[in-house]
């Protein structure tokens, strides 16, 4: 399994190079690797229907439990064969969808992304499954945004990014909490012994957070309808079928164990409900085909949420069945809308009319599709919602709860399905139109080829065939109910006789056909609403106001002032070290170190450079006494036997001070003369307390100690572990190499921030002849500080 | 642009600018038995191209972009990470490798050399940076500067 999506990532970063080859037979490449994995995932089938489990592992950092540990159990195997299986069907559409050029990036992207969800559905680490989470976010952010002329593209990946990326920390956090509170961070040791406790609580909350900003769960859901802006047919894969599926997934896993916490039920089900009627609703206001889609994907998941929210067994077995479902026909019905967009040359409902007799297989398949969206018999979307209405009826007072919310969103579901069939389909009388008398006919739209229509075509069949024959489907998401809980089952049926459930599902039916009728003019016709309280304004409030109030901080933090930036940072030092220092008890002074003769003349020298240095009159003076401060310090290393820390002294102090030299050659020579006499005094006062206390707690600081010196494990073990004598350069590289890794990062960065700020300062001033970095080497004080030298 | 020439800087560049670059890779190597390593190795390597800014202005810098070399160097540094979690290890899990050369004799050598390597690189980066996009003059072109 490992090997699998590992394969994902090794194509994904060669198919750019691939496309110069293949050109828009790039993408069949994806089609091939999920094709594989499809592949292989149906050889195992037979086992896990079995119950045998499937797992595999790879340490990453053992220390703190990161493990890419995948497992293949019946639930992993449903959603993988999702992912794959429509995986292979959208590379296939978007060869024939996508333009010729430009193609090996996509596919990249997009091939990636089927790796990352691959791994998301399959993990079995917390850890791990937030890397592969992550990487999902970045992944679908280069997606959305792949039209990155447009603006709209944009601000649209942005705030996929933004809204996924925020929950997923707060996910993260989450898991840090249940991890520690359970001892591992393997979700199936987690599952079989749920921990307990308020912070367990607190964790999962983080995490309904994360799950619900994936999926859309209101008040996230606003990003999902924007992220239309991706090419169809990544709407097709991932806010159909997969990344907003993860979510979902996430709540599935954690249903069974942690259902019974006291606050799951009511904010798991009152989120899930409002969400599926806003989204319905939402549905049925809008023009654009995709768009529509699209809150009829927020609607459908908004279901999904509150069947696991209500987390009995029963809610579970039902929630799987319509995770199945849903991929199945929404998939089909994002495939459709991208041919109907590519054939006709526009999503607009209001200007597509009579498509029914010009593609009228392309109808079909889209009937089929949103008659299982709206569950309709005998399709695979009806057995599924009635097996949801069954097994809400045993689900205790929630349950009814549910039921009763489901069954109101399940109307609006058959309402906008049927908005969708016509407008993308039927006749448009002018009702609807703004001018003109009639629409006029996109008259070159015809019959799709078989690359647009045949994967749609394809999921349209199964919907069907699953409901008419609804074994194989049962098998499989019985195999990954069981998975969740182990008394889940799964009964899909298409005849139960003539029960509760069928008499609820005729009157969903009902409801949504008498719906239309009264609403007639609103869901088919033509008119655009503007929703009074825009939902996107919370959005646009944060991120405003984000950027406002940073603009205030950064205003009053950032004055500009290094004397200011110097005092703070050096009176926040003082403050808070010695406030431990005045109330500890039992702390000596330990004089025995300051040793011989020349160690006091070295210091002496220091004093009297540093005093002279804050004494000194030209710029030139003071830098030179300043590297004569160091020198002397070196000096000092060297007299205490740290010849390491000696030669990375002196070599920093001379860069230093020719680095200075770079930034006195645009200064004044002379410093400027303070003629205000409480600044003067102030910063006076400032270094002399800094001075006293540094000095004293470097005194203080040896008798200090409370525990043993981690300096003995690196001497004794520096050359067994290391393998170098040197136990200064050992520790830098090796035990603390992690630590020089971030550093040498950071350092990396602020060359980079260097380049970018010199570079800008020169192009804002425009072919000024006289165009000096001047003022960025005035604030900017010569250096990035180089990594701390041990 | 140059700074006025000075026989004696240029002399005394070409008798140690040589000198000081194999003073910085003995101090690398030297680094694992005794004082040295890449982080002072990188600055001595970086003194020496201070040397040559000094002597001959902006002219005298590699022509290589710095932020190029920084980059390089937390390529190799993180790849010897990655490395070693490939081949089985822990993320920057070091090994110590025995090779045998022809005339030297027997030399062992610990995987962590590639992760100070970087280091070093991503130091000479950083001097090399400093000196060039701090260190031009106010009336150099933008051509010159520009990498």
């Amino acid at each position: 399994m490992l090997v699998l999506i590992a394969l994902h990532f090794v194509v994904a970063l060669s198919a750019p190079f691939a496309a110069r080859a293949f050109g828009r037979r790039v993408l069949l490449l994806g089609a091939a690797v999920s094709g594989v994995t499809f592949a292989w995932l149906l050889l195992r089938t037979g086992d896990v229907l079995n119950g045998e489990v499937l797992s595999e592992q790879l340490v990453w950092v053992g220390d703190i439990g990161l493990k890419l540990s995948v497992r293949l159990d019946g639930f992993g195997l449903m959603m993988a064969l999702l992912v794959s299986g429509i995986g292979v069907l959208v590379f296939l559409y978007a060869t024939a969808y996508m333009p010729r050029e430009k193609n090996g990036r996509f596919c990249g992207y997009l091939i990636a992304f089927a790796g990352s969800m691959l791994g998301l559905v399959l993990s079995n680490n917390l850890l791990g499954l937030f890397v592969f989470w992550e990487l999902t976010t970045i992944t679908s952010y280069l997606l959305i945004g792949w039209e990155d002329t447009l603006e709209s593209a944009r601000s649209a990946a942005w705030r996929a990014l933004i809204v996924t990326g925020a929950g997923g920390l707060a996910m993260l956090a989450g898991f840090i909490l249940i991890g520690q509170a359970a001892g591992t961070y393997e979700l199936s040791a987690i599952t079989e012994a749920p921990p307990g406790g308020v912070a367990v609580a607190v964790g999962v909350g983080l995490v309904l957070l994360g799950a619900f900003t994936k999926s859309a769960q209101f008040p996230f859901q606003g990003w999902l309808p924007d992220a239309m802006a991706a090419p169809t047919p990544v709407s097709a894969y991932l806010h159909s079928a997969t990344m907003v599926k993860a979510g979902i997934v996430l709540l599935a896993r954690f249903a069974a164990p942690f259902s019974d916490l006291d606050f799951w039920q009511p904010v798991v089900i009152g989120i899930g409900l409002t969400t599926m009627l806003i989204g319905g609703v939402r549905a049925l206001q809008q023009t654009d085909l995709k768009r529509l889609l699209a809150f009829g994907t927020v609607s459908q998941l908004g279901f999904m949420t509150t069947l696991f929210g209500v987390g009995t067994s029963e809610a579970i077995a039902a929630g799987v069945a319509v995770i199945f479902a849903h991929s199945l026909f929404k998939a089909g019905l994002f495939m459709v809308a991208g041919a109907v967009d590519h054939e006709a040359g526009t999503r607009d409902l209001r200007e597509l009319t009579g498509l029914r007799h010009r593609m009228p297989v392309t109808f079909w398949v889209a009937t089929i599709c949103a008659a299982s969206m709206a569950a309709i018999p005998p399709l695979l979307g009806f057995l599924s919602k009635e097996l949801a209405y069954d097994e809400l009826l045993h689900s205790g007072d929630w349950g009814i709860v549910a039921l009763a919310g489901i069954i109101a969103g399940s109307a609006i579901t058959l309402a906008y399905s049927v908005r969708f069939v016509w407008g993308a389909f039927w006749d448009k009388t002018p009702s609807g139109a703004p001018s003109a008398a009639r629409v006029p006919e996109p008259t070159a739209a015809h019959e799709p080829g078989l690359g647009l229509l045949g994967p749609p075509a394809l999921l349209a069949a199964l919907s069907l065939l699953f409901g008419l024959w609804p074994e194989p489907a049962a098998a499989l998401t019985g195999a990954a109910a069981e998975a969740l809980d182990q008394v889940a089952e799964v009964h899909l049926t298409l005849w139960n006789g003539l029960t509760l459930p069928l008499v609820l599902s005729l009157v969903t039916i009902a409801l949504g056909v008498g719906l239309i009728a009264l609403a007639r003019t609103s869901i088919l016709g033509g008119r655009e609403f503007e929703p009074r309280f825009a939902p996107d304004a919370g959005y646009r409030v944060f991120v405003d106001g984000l950027g406002v109030s940073a603009r205030y901080v950064s205003a009053a933090v950032q004055n500009g002032s290094l004397p200011v930036y110097l005092g703070v940072i050096l009176v926040t030092a003082v403050a808070l070290p010695s406030a431990a220092l005045l109330s500890t008890d039992g702390l000596g002074i330990d004089t025995s170190r300051a040793g011989s003769g020349i160690q006091i003349a070295v210091c002496a020298l220091v004093i009297v450079a540093a005093l002279g240095t804050t004494l000194a009159r030209r710029r030139f003076v003071a830098v030179m006494l300043l590297g004569a401060v160091g020198y002397g310090i070196g000096t000092l290393f060297i007299i205490q036997g740290g010849p390491d820390l000696a030669l990375t002294q002196f070599v920093v102090e001379t860069v230093g001070v020719i680095g200075f030299m770079l930034v006195l050659r645009h200064l004044p020579q002379e410093f400027v003369r303070r003629r205000h006499r409480p600044t003067k005094v102030l910063r006076a006062a400032v270094a002399i307390i800094v001075g006293v206390f540094v000095t004293l707690f470097a005194l203080v600081a040896f008798t200090a100690r409370g525990a043993v010196p981690i300096s003995d494990y690196f001497i004794e073990n520096a050359e067994s572990l290391g393998g170098g004598k040197n136990i200064v350069n050992v520790i830098v590289v090796d035990f603390r190499g992690l630590d020089t890794l971030g550093e040498i990062s950071v350092v990396t960065v602020a060359v980079l921030g260097i380049v970018s700020l010199v570079f800008a300062v020169r192009r804002g001033r425009g072919g000024d002849p006289d165009a000096p970095v001047t003022e960025l080497a005035r604030d900017d004080v010569a250096e990035p500080a180089p990594s701390e030298a041990p | 642009m140059r700074p006025a020439r000075s026989v004696i800087l240029e002399q005394g560049l070409r008798a140690t600018f040589h000198t000081i670059l194999l003073f910085s890779v003995w101090l690398f190597f030297a680094g694992h038995n005794a004082p040295g390593g890449g982080f002072p190795a990188g600055l001595v390597a970086g003194s020496a191209f201070v040397l040559r800014y000094v002597t001959f202005g902006t002219d005298g810098l590699p022509r290589l972009a710095p932020e190029l070399l920084c980059g390089f160097g937390l390529v190799l540094a993180a790849g010897t990470g990655f490395g070693s979690w490939f081949l089985g290890g822990q993320f920057l899990e070091s090994d110590v490798i025995e090779i045998h050369l022809p005339v030297i004799g027997e030399a062992h050598m610990s995987t962590v050399a590639f992760f100070d390597a970087g280091v070093f690189f991503i130091v000479v980066g950083i001097v090399v940076g400093i000196l060039r996009y701090l260190g031009s003059e106010p009336d150099s072109s933008e051509a010159e500067t520009s990498p």
